[in-house]
Parts: C-alpha cells; structure tokens; sequence
C-alpha cells in the first residue's frame, strides 16, 4: 500500500534518510539462517530486515533476528586472545597477541600429530561450517570429532535417513501450501523458526486442521485446532495405537506402499540363523517379493511386479514373509489398542480413535491432485500428482528421549503407511534429499588414527553393518565420544555430551587437547554440569597436571565456558565474518529447490578478533594439514575462510558454494572454481536458489526427472530409485550380530541391549531413566522447551531480549500443584536421581498433569556474559541440566555388571534430555528469594569494560533529538571508544584476495 | 487540554489475528530496533545488563491463559497504541505535547512540550504509553510515521515495522477509516472487534478473534472413529489380498 503524504505540518519528518548503506547476508542469531538486510548508518547498524526474496524467511524476521543488533554490540564480546595465568576456572587470563595463541596451538596440536592424533578431541556446538570444521579433522587424523547433534536431534536425523533417505526440518517440510491436517509432534519452538510460523498461518487461513502433540501448550500448541498433552516420552505408543487403528480398518495406502517402500520385500524367516529377518535375495544379492499373478519369486523393484503383501511363502527352502505382514501384524497386536495405551500415553482411548478416523479421513476421503504430469523412475507417465493431504512435523520432543530414535521412525511409518511421505499434501523433501537410505559415507577412523596421517574419510558417516563400527577387535570403542561403538552404533552426530566425562576418566583413553567451539560446555550444553565443572578442574594428583590437560575454546562472548580454557581465540560476531551455508552441511534447501547462502561482514569488528574458520586454516597451514598446505609448505588459503569457500573443492567442481560456478559464473551445482564467486553471491542478495521443475516437486525419490538432476548435481551418486524402509534391514544386521551370526563379535556386555534395541521395526520402550528410578519416589516428567526468542545460552546476554525474559519459572500444573500445596510464586525443591535445585514456580493450566517444564538456557551462572552479578539470571533463573546425569544408574537387576551406560538413545547416542524425573517439594520460607545451586561468580575477561547501566542506543542517529551531538554511555560507545575499552584495532580478518568483492 | 480533530477521513491502524498469534515476540524487538533508531530515538533501556531491567517499548505481547482446565486457553495477545478516535490521553495532556493527527488519525507525541507529567499514561485505558525516565519525557507508538511515508524505503517496506517482520501473519496495517480498505474487509469478514468498547474510546486497531477450534471429527467431515474393515473370512488382513501393480 503506497500512502500519499499527509499534509499534517506537524514538522514530523515522514523520510527520514535511513542507512548509508543496506548490505545483505544470512543471520545467525539462531539455526534457522534466514536472510537479512542490513540497513548501516555512519558505520553503525540502525536496522535489521527480513529478506524478503530469500527462500527461508521471505521477508520476516524473527524475535532474535530482530535483536541482532544487541547481539553484535553486546558487552560480552571477547576482544583479544586470552591466556589462562590462573587456575583453571579461575577465569584469570592475560591478553595475548595472535601470534603467540597460534604458536601456542600449533605446538600443542603439532605434539599431537606427530604422535597420536586422537589425543585431540575435536568438538564443535552451534557451528555452521561443519563441512569445514569435519574436513580439517579428517586431515588432522582425529576420529574425535562432532558437532553438536548428538545432543540435539540426531535421533530425528538418523530415524528420518535410515528410513524415508531425509528427515524433518533441515531435509525436509510440510507442505504449507496443500496441508489440509498438520500433526506437530513435541516441537519446542523452533527448528525452523520463521517457516513454521509462517506455515501454520497459511494452514490456518486455509482452514486446514492443527494438531500439536507436546506436553506443553505454549506457542504453536496455542494456536492449535487441538492440542494433545501427551505424557513424555510416550508418542511412539500413540503412534502405534493409530496405526492399530488404521491397519485394522484397512485404511492403509497399499499402492503407495508397493511402489516407493520396501513393505513387499519377502522377510527371511529363520530364528537362529545368520539370515534370519534379512530380505531375501537373489544370486545378484536383488531383493525379492512375492508375485501374486505368477506365483513365483520377483525381483521386488520390477515395475511389471505384482507384489504381495502378505502370505507365507517358501522359496529356496526358506520361510518368507513381506515386510507388511510382519508390520501390520505387530501393531494390529492388542497391546497398541487404544484402551491399551491411553492411560499411559495421558490421554482418552476415544481421542485416539478419533484422530485416527480423522487421518483416515483426511488421507482417503480428501485426497488431492495436482494437474501435474510427471515420470516415474521406471520411465512411466502419470497425468498428474496425488497427494494425501497430511503433513507431519516432529522435533526435540521426540529427539530427546532414549526411545526418540524408534519413536521418530514410527511417526515416519505412519507417514508412509497413509501414503503423505513426499506427496502434494504431505510430507516433501528439500534438496539435495532424499538420499540412498542411508546416505553413504561410512564412518572414518578405524584405525584410530595414525600419526602424521589423515583419516581415509570423514569421521562421521552412516553405518550400514556391524562391520563399519568404530571398535577395537576386542569390541571397544575407537572414539572418546564412544560413537560407532557397541553402545550406540548408529550414532551418526556423535555424542558431545559424553565427551568431557570420558576424556576426565581416560575412559577410553585420556585425550591431551580438547578443542571445542561455540558449546557451552561448562553450563547449560552439557548434563551434571556441576560435575562437569569438576571434571574440567580436576588434577592427577600424581602429576599436578589437569587430567584434561589443555583447552582451546572458541568463542565470540564471554560464555560461562570460556573460563575454563587455558587458550581463547575470540571469534567475531555473526555481522563481521564471511561463512557459508554450504549443500555439503546442514542446507537452507526449500522442497522447491536447493539453496546455499553466505555471510560477508557488515561492519568491521574493531576488536582484536578473528572469524574462527580462518583461524582454524591458519592453524591448518601451520600444522602442515595436506588439504591446508601447498607442496611448498605454504598456506593454501592465505586469504582465510573467504579464499576456502571460493577455492576449495571436495570432488572435482564441487564445493562450498553452489552457485555461479564455472570460469563464467553460468553453472550451478558442478563446476570449476570462480574466483568471483563471492561477488556473485553478494550482489545475489548473499544466496543462490535453484528451482524445479514443476514436475520434478515431488515424488523426489521416484521421479525420473528429479532423480537425474539430482545426479547432474552431485547430490546422489546415481539415479536409482530411493526406497522407503518400512523394514530396516540394517538394524536387523546388528541384531543378527547381537545373536552371535557374522564375523564381528559383540562384546558379551551389549548383547542383550543390541538385540533388544535393534529392531527392524519401530518399538516402543519405557525411556531408560523412568524404568530405572522409583518412579513413586520421582513421579514427575522434567523438560525444557526453548523461547522463540531466544537460542541456546546467546539470548540472554541481548539487552533486548532479555526484557522479555530474564528469569524461567518452573511450569507446573495448577492441580498438581494444588494437591502438594503449593502455590503459584512459591520456592520449591526439584529433585532427580542425580541432583537437587531450587527454583520457582509458576502454575498453568496448559500442561500434561505429571510434567514440569522450563525454559531452556534462561539460567546464568554470576558473572558469566557480563552480566550483572544481580540479574535474575543468575540470582533466580536455573538450569535442569544439574539434575541430569550424563551417565544411566546402574542397571537395578545387576544384568550391567556395575557398567554404567550413557544417558543416551541406544540406537544412536542421542542425548536423552527430556527422560528426566523428578519430585517437587515446596521450600521452606526462608529458602524462598534465590536459585540454587549458585557458584563463585565469574571474572570479566581482562579489559572488558563493565556493562552499562544505561542503553541509549539509537539516540545517535536521531540529530534532532540530541543536536548532533555524540551520545554518552550508550552501549556501542561505551565499546568501542569508551573509559577502560580497548583501543579500536585495525580488521584482523584477512581480506579475500580474489573475490575482488 | 488538548483537543481531539473532530473527525479523521483516513484513520491509520492496525488489525491482529490472534488466531494465528503464536507469541514469538517478533513484532515486539522488531519494533523496538527500528524505533530506538527513529521519530522517538532513543526508546532507552534502564540497568539493561542487570536487575530490574526497564525499557521503553512500543508494543508487548502479554501472554497468558484464560479459563481453567480442559477449557483453559493460552492467548497470545499483542498490544500497543490503538490509536483512538476519542483519545483520552490527548485530551488530558495539559501542553497540547500528545495530539491526533488530523491527516491520518495517528496520536503522536510532540517530544518538545511533553513536560513529562503522565496525565496520559493514567488516563489511556490500555496502558499503551511509555515513559522515557532518563529523558523524562512520554513516548509510544507512532505507527511507524517515519516509514509508512518514507520515500527513502522500498514502497512495500511502507509499513509497520511489527507488521513487515511478522512470521504468522498476524498483522495488518491500513486505513479502518476506509470500507474497502483490505484491512475494512478483512475485519467484516472475520468478525474483528473493538478493545473494551464500552468504554467508548472508540480505538482504530481491531483485533481478530481465534476461529474456531476443530475439535471433533464431525467438524472435518470425519467419523468419530473407524470401523474395522470386512476381511472376508481370511484373517485380520484379509482385505490387503487383492491384485496390486508397481
């Protein structure tokens, strides 16, 4: 709407001059990575914009988003490199030149390499730039490596790429734009911001039904048609007990299962053999099925195929079964009738019946099509799209459970057997997935890493057989993080919260450096975070030495962790760097399209700081990395993590970024290198989309046409069709191994729990804590759920944001409450297994009855983030993270022999999070008024100014307001020119050499 | 006293759905970084780092629940400056600082005169003012009179900073003065309401009511439940056995 000027004559000025300048590029004030626009005035930031043509945001902007600019001016931010002089955890550190933190790094580092390159624990949080971060890992020949999935979702990832070849957020969406029923599933808030609340606006205009399954009914749960309060950790029975209900009214889509899932394969019946529960194949190892019109064996992906679904059939002497048979069969048990699981799961028999019907409904009765045409992967024409119009979503919620992994892959069967997996409607896939299930590196690091030498691969990957494990011949763990081991074989993100634990006993080994960026690893990112205090502290009292001996941490802020690294490399913030949010990483991708992004510096950091991608190619270059080095030893990226992303290539015309390849810029996906590429991407508004075809939107994974580009790509490696895994046949081969068949031994200790967990069909699972604690004694649920206005422990450092909230409150419902006597504002104690705090309550009516919950990362320890010592953060604010212990209790039955697992997903090493139980108890008056635990307060990093008591941010750029003149005590002056801050340095981030951007 | 214009042809607001309001807050900082920077700059921020934060901000969301048990609500409600016709906290401004707009029916303040005495503050009913201690003068919302005309912005960024920046959609600015303005239309074709109207203030901004809820199967066309399927005598899945084709 354009509005003519008034004629007021009030003197308001209607236009003012806004920006000098408005530059582009991707924010990071969470993971969702939208587009912004920058709008600077006078070298200062006056406003931050949603990109309106970006394919994530398309124009909004979030709460955080919106907050970048106390973000980047934030009084927290490191501005030198820090040298510990104190004890560990002291927070005393002198400020160093560059040259010397290199030096030191590379001595450390280059010990380490010449001799054992596993000494090194390489362990990345929040960052984006894993492609990077995992390939100097590979060259430095540490197996230890992850980032920070493993304590994130990696359940959600792992059941998503070993069942439909993609999984939920980052791979794929609903689709917001045909919906006509949105099931959410324990979504905390987040994970993606901006599209999901666009997407349920959509929904809702279109009259589409919303059903959100959490526990707790805040945010979208308040927007919902419906809002089912669930018990944690229960969904997956749910989910069962609605696909009792589907199968057993025949509401199952039976063409949709035949042509893109694996429901018809003829199952090996033979308990006791090594094949048994394998597909059954033919001499060229083929999958077979049954052919109900001949009678006979088929191949199972013969388009002429007449597949059955059930039946018992012999064939070569052996007893077979298809996959439908032995699913459908399962559910179809009593044991998953509604009446059955609704006491458990919270909820009423009749609302389960019901939301099945409902499905049913939506799926059979309202099934679209779009007039599309398309080709199938067997070459055939079909005159339009079908869809059945329900589309699922899941999270954390599901993730963080040490049932999450089977969970999540029964909400992808129940996907799959309504026919909504990647269909107008449902459930699509955002290049470059679906992949072959799973995708197909294997796990590097076998030999446990050699000296001078690279890993023959990346350390994280797929393992599709006992045989790509990462153990000794004995059974044991090669990783410090003990992924890929017997305990959680499929942990494909590793599992960061386990890494301090084990490295502190030796167990498996001692590590020498520990090397960590942007985790937070000694508050809120890490479970039994007091311990984990003292285990960063704790010395060998034979040596003195610390039993971790040296920590290099990253980070841009003063983070509760930074006081326990002995080496400090300050990183910028998200406005001053170059990144890429590269296809080779954790893509921007829409299901319409893949898309890559960058980051170029908006404004020039003025501290002694540098982007930490660079510093880590520089450290490369220094240690003689192979992919770092030139045959003259010289750096092969002297121009930092720019000249990377231009320059560096992982296959011949792949790499970092996508688009504008070739020596003209006019190729996209392959190409060679362009040296101004980066230019390309800044006048592009700093991304680069490519568009389908209609016709290549969906069926991703039987679509000929998409199939084929995604090859021309380099996506997938062929152009094979991707078929869905009703039946996992990879996790039959761990049991198999489990029950003694194969070559590789399972150690006698994990037998039992690789069998158990090992099931090639969803299982459900009481999560481990609620089975092994007196739930009588701890009878509650405990979670956390993340703000939409804040990330992680970022959020309440921002002067804006934390107006919004600086003090979490336990939610409690108000009857359970009323019941124990207590009271809304009341103090009370909250108790687990494992630890005791104190915090305060707040009662809702909007929450499972059993379930308390926070707000995650609200909690600060004193001192940390410049904070004041008296903010609520630290003063009242809490984290649940103590009452977590990163290690089970032992087994009650004594079957573990003392051996104390993981809190993890057995499956995949998840971190179980939200199994945690708990009792309530009101405090006594005079505990009331402050948190507990609290800890010795935090010291200010040398030279970092005091935080102001007054923010007057903005004034200066309103000159009629102040008459010119400079603002006094506003946070960016008191920064950067201000009593007592450093001296304004000259940019330290190198400048490309070649983008000539 | 400070007279009110006897009437506004065009009458500039807002409309909020908080059907599709999930609470995000995004409106709210999105607002606070373009105003801390515009008309009414600095919107300052008290102890910001510290105890008893305190800021100026033009627009909240409150967030709260409604009802008890089953029929308890979690409502997510959005407020700022309604920007009324019978604006009591310009009528009660002693300086003529807090005045109407005659051309658009926005209520400004005029920064100069406010003397700083918060007659209007008491006497708004919705509590949408804010008072600057530090410059000891009243602020608030100014519906982004600095970008809905600012011909130094893109035409379709002429609008509300809370409204551009708004994941859900739940935001809405034009003219309310004009019946088929989309935002009039919008209003009558959802049922869009006046904040306590009894108290005759007659506000510009509406609010959308939450559609209503889809709470049983009938309401979608579902059954209440699903009947078993006919297995023809052959078992539980009998009626899986019929010819399919890859």
């Amino acid at each position: 709407m354009a509005l003519d000027h008034p004629v007021e004559g009030d003197g308001v000025d209607t236009s003012p001059t806004v920006a000098d300048e408005v530059k582009y590029t991707t924010c990071y004030m969470c993971a969702c990575r939208c587009g912004i626009r920058v709008y600077v005035k006078d070298g200062q930031i006056r406003y931050i914009q949603g990109n309106k043509n970006h394919p994530v945001n398309k124009g909004v902007l979030c709460a955080k988003g919106s907050s970048g600019i106390m973000q980047h001016y934030s009084p927290a931010r490191l501005s030198k490199p820090l040298k510990r002089v104190g004890e560990r955890g002291s927070g005393e550190f002198v400020e160093i030149e560059w040259d010397e933190a290199m030096a030191l790094a590379t001595d450390w580092l280059g010990a380490i390499r010449k001799t054992d390159p596993k000494k090194l624990a390489f362990f990345t949080g929040r960052d984006q730039s894993q492609s990077l971060t995992g390939w100097w890992a590979t060259n430095f020949g540490t197996p230890n490596f992850a980032a920070h999935g493993g304590f994130c979702s990696v359940n959600m990832a792992a059941a998503g790429l070993y069942s439909i070849g993609g999984s939920f957020w980052e791979f794929g969406e609903p689709d917001w734009d045909n919906a006509k029923y949105f099931m959410m599933f324990g979504v905390a808030e987040d994970h993606d911001s901006n599209p999901i609340k666009t997407g349920i606006s959509k929904l809702k205009a279109r009259g589409a039904k919303f059903v959100s399954v959490n526990p707790t009914k805040t945010g979208y749960s308040a927007v919902a048609d419906e809002w089912i309060g669930i018990r944690p950790g229960t969904d997956g029975l749910f989910v069962f007990s609605l696909i009792h209900e589907l199968v057993k009214a025949g509401k199952v889509d039976l063409e949709y299962l035949v042509r893109y899932t694996n429901a018809h394969y003829l199952i090996i019946q033979a308990p006791g053999q090594a094949d048994d529960g394998l597909f059954l194949r033919d001499a060229d190892d083929v999958p077979l099925c049954w052919d109900q019109v001949k009678g006979a064996p088929a191949k199972a992906l013969d388009p002429e195929v007449s597949p059955a679904l059930t039946g018992e059939y012999t064939v070569n002497g052996k007893q077979v079964i298809p996959a439908f048979q032995l699913m459908a069969g399962r559910y179809l048990d009593d044991q998953y009738a509604p009446e059955a699981v609704a006491e458990t799961c919270g909820l009423t028999a009749d609302q389960i019946k019901r939301i099945a019907a409902e499905l049913a409904h939506v799926a059979f009765e309202e099934a679209i099509e779009l007039p599309i045409e398309w080709t199938d992967w067997a070459g055939r024409t079909h005159k339009t799209m079908k869809g059945r119009p329900i589309a699922m979503h899941a999270m954390r919620g599901i993730s963080a459970h040490s049932n999450g992994f089977h969970t999540c892959r029964a909400i992808h069967l129940l996907q799959m057997i309504l026919g909504t997996v990647e269909v107008p409607g449902g459930f699509r896939f955002k290049p470059p997935f679906p992949k072959p299930i799973p995708p197909n590196p294997k796990p590097a690091g076998k030999d446990g890493g050699k000296a001078n030498t690279p890993l023959a691969g990346a350390p994280l990957g797929f393992p599709t057989q006992p045989e790509d494990l990462l153990v000794d011949d004995n059974g044991n763990p090669l990783r410090i993080d003990k992924a890929y081991s017997w305990e959680n074989p499929l942990s494909s993100h590793g599992l960061m919260h386990m890494v301090i634990t084990n490295a502190w006993k030796g167990d498996p080994y001692p590590v020498d450096v520990l090397f960590m960026y942007m985790a937070n690893m000694a508050w809120n990112s890490t479970m039994n975070t007091k311990g984990v205090m003292e285990m960063l502290t704790d010395k060998d009292p034979a040596t003195g030495e610390y039993k971790i001996p040296k920590i290099i941490y990253s980070d841009a802020y003063a983070s509760e962790m930074v006081a326990y690294a002995d080496l400090v490399f300050p990183d910028t913030t998200y406005l001053e760097r170059w990144d890429c949010i590269s296809l080779l990483d954790r893509p921007i991708c829409e299901a319409d399209g893949p898309a890559d992004a960058i980051r170029q510096p908006v404004v020039e950091p003025g501290r002694d700081v540098r982007g930490f991608q660079t510093v880590l190619l520089d450290l490369g270059a220094r240690l003689g990395l192979p992919g770092m080095t030139n045959e003259d030893g010289s750096a092969k990226f002297p121009g930092g993590y720019p000249d990377y992303i231009v320059n560096h290539e992982r296959m011949p015309g792949i790499g970092p970024l996508a688009g504008w390849r070739g020596e003209n810029g006019d190729q996209h996906g392959r190409g060679a290198k362009n040296p101004d590429q980066l230019k390309k991407y800044v006048e592009n508004e700093c991304f680069w989309q490519g568009h389908l075809k209609p016709s290549q939107k969906y069926y991703k994974f039987a679509n000929r046409e998409y199939l084929d580009y995604a090859v021309e790509m380099g996506f997938i490696g062929h152009a094979d069709q991707i078929v869905l895994q009703i039946y996992s046949e990879i996790m039959q081969k761990f049991r198999n191994a489990a029950r003694g068949h194969g070559t590789v031994k399972v150690p006698e200790q994990h037998r039992a729990r690789v069998d158990t967990y090992f099931d090639p069909m969803p299982i459900w699972y009481m999560p481990f804590e609620e089975a092994s604690v007196d739930t009588t004694e701890f009878p509650m649920h405990a979670l956390t759920q993340r703000p939409m206005y804040m990330y992680h422990s970022w959020g309440s450092q921002n002067a804006w944001l934390r107006q919004i909230m600086n003090q979490n409150r336990l939610y409690m419902h108000a009857g359970t409450a009323k019941a124990q006597g207590i009271a809304d504002d009341d103090w009370v104690w909250v108790t687990s297994h494992h630890g005791r705090i104190k915090c305060q309550v707040r009662l809702i009516e909007g929450v499972n009855p059993q379930t308390v919950w926070t707000w995650n990362a609200i909690g600060k320890r004193k001192g940390a983030w410049n904070l004041k010592e008296d903010a609520p953060e630290a003063t009242k604010g809490f984290l649940l993270n103590h009452l977590i212990s990163e290690l089970l209790p032992e087994d009650k039955t004594g079957a573990g022999n003392g051996y104390r697992y993981s809190n993890s997903d057995p499956v995949t090493g998840q971190a179980a999070w939200f199994d945690l139980r708990v009792k309530v108890e009101k405090a006594a008056a005079d505990e009331f008024g402050e948190s507990s635990p609290q800890f010795p307060v935090l010291k200010r990093p040398p030279n970092m100014a005091e935080s102001p008591d007054i923010s007057r941010y903005g004034a200066q750029f309103n000159p009629d307001r102040n008459g010119g003149k400079p603002v006094e005590n506003s946070v960016v002056v008191k920064q950067t020119v201000g009593k007592g801050a450093p001296e304004p340095k000259p940019a330290a981030q190198p400048a490309p050499k070649k983008e000539g951007v | 006293m400070t007279t009110l214009p006897t009437t506004t042809t065009t009458k500039l607001g807002l409309v909020i759905d908080l059907d599709t309001c999930v609470g995000c807050q995004a409106c709210v900082t999105n607002c606070k970084e373009w105003n801390t920077g515009g008309h009414s700059a600095p919107l300052t921020d008290l102890n910001p780092y510290g105890d008893k934060v305190d800021g100026v901000w033009f627009n909240r969301v409150h967030t709260f629940e409604y009802g008890l048990g089953e029929n308890a609500r979690t409502v997510n409600f959005p407020k700022s400056c309604l920007h009324c016709e019978n604006a009591a906290c310009v009528t009660v401004c002693p300086t003529g600082a807090s005045y109407k707009r005659s051309s658009d029916g926005i209520v400004l303040v005029d920064h100069d005169k406010c003397i700083g005495c918060k007659l209007c503050s008491w006497a708004c009913p919705y509590g949408a003012r804010e008072f600057d201690e530090d410059e000891g003068v009243m602020k608030k919302c100014t519906l982004c009179v600095d970008r809905i005309y600012n011909e130094n912005l893109d035409e379709v960024d002429r609008q509300p900073a809370c409204v551009i920046t708004c994941p859900s959609k739940a935001r809405h600015f034009g003219d309310l003065g004009d019946p088929d303005s989309d935002v009039s239309k919008l209003v009558a074709e959802r049922g869009g309401y006046d904040l306590m109207p009894e108290q005759g203030y007659k506000p510009t901004n509406k609010y959308l009511p939450p559609r209503p809820r889809k709470l049983t199967g009938a309401a979608i066309g579902a059954q209440e439940s699903l009947q078993p399927v006919k297995t023809n005598g052959k078992g539980f899945l009998g009626w899986v056995d019929k010819v399919l084709t890859r």
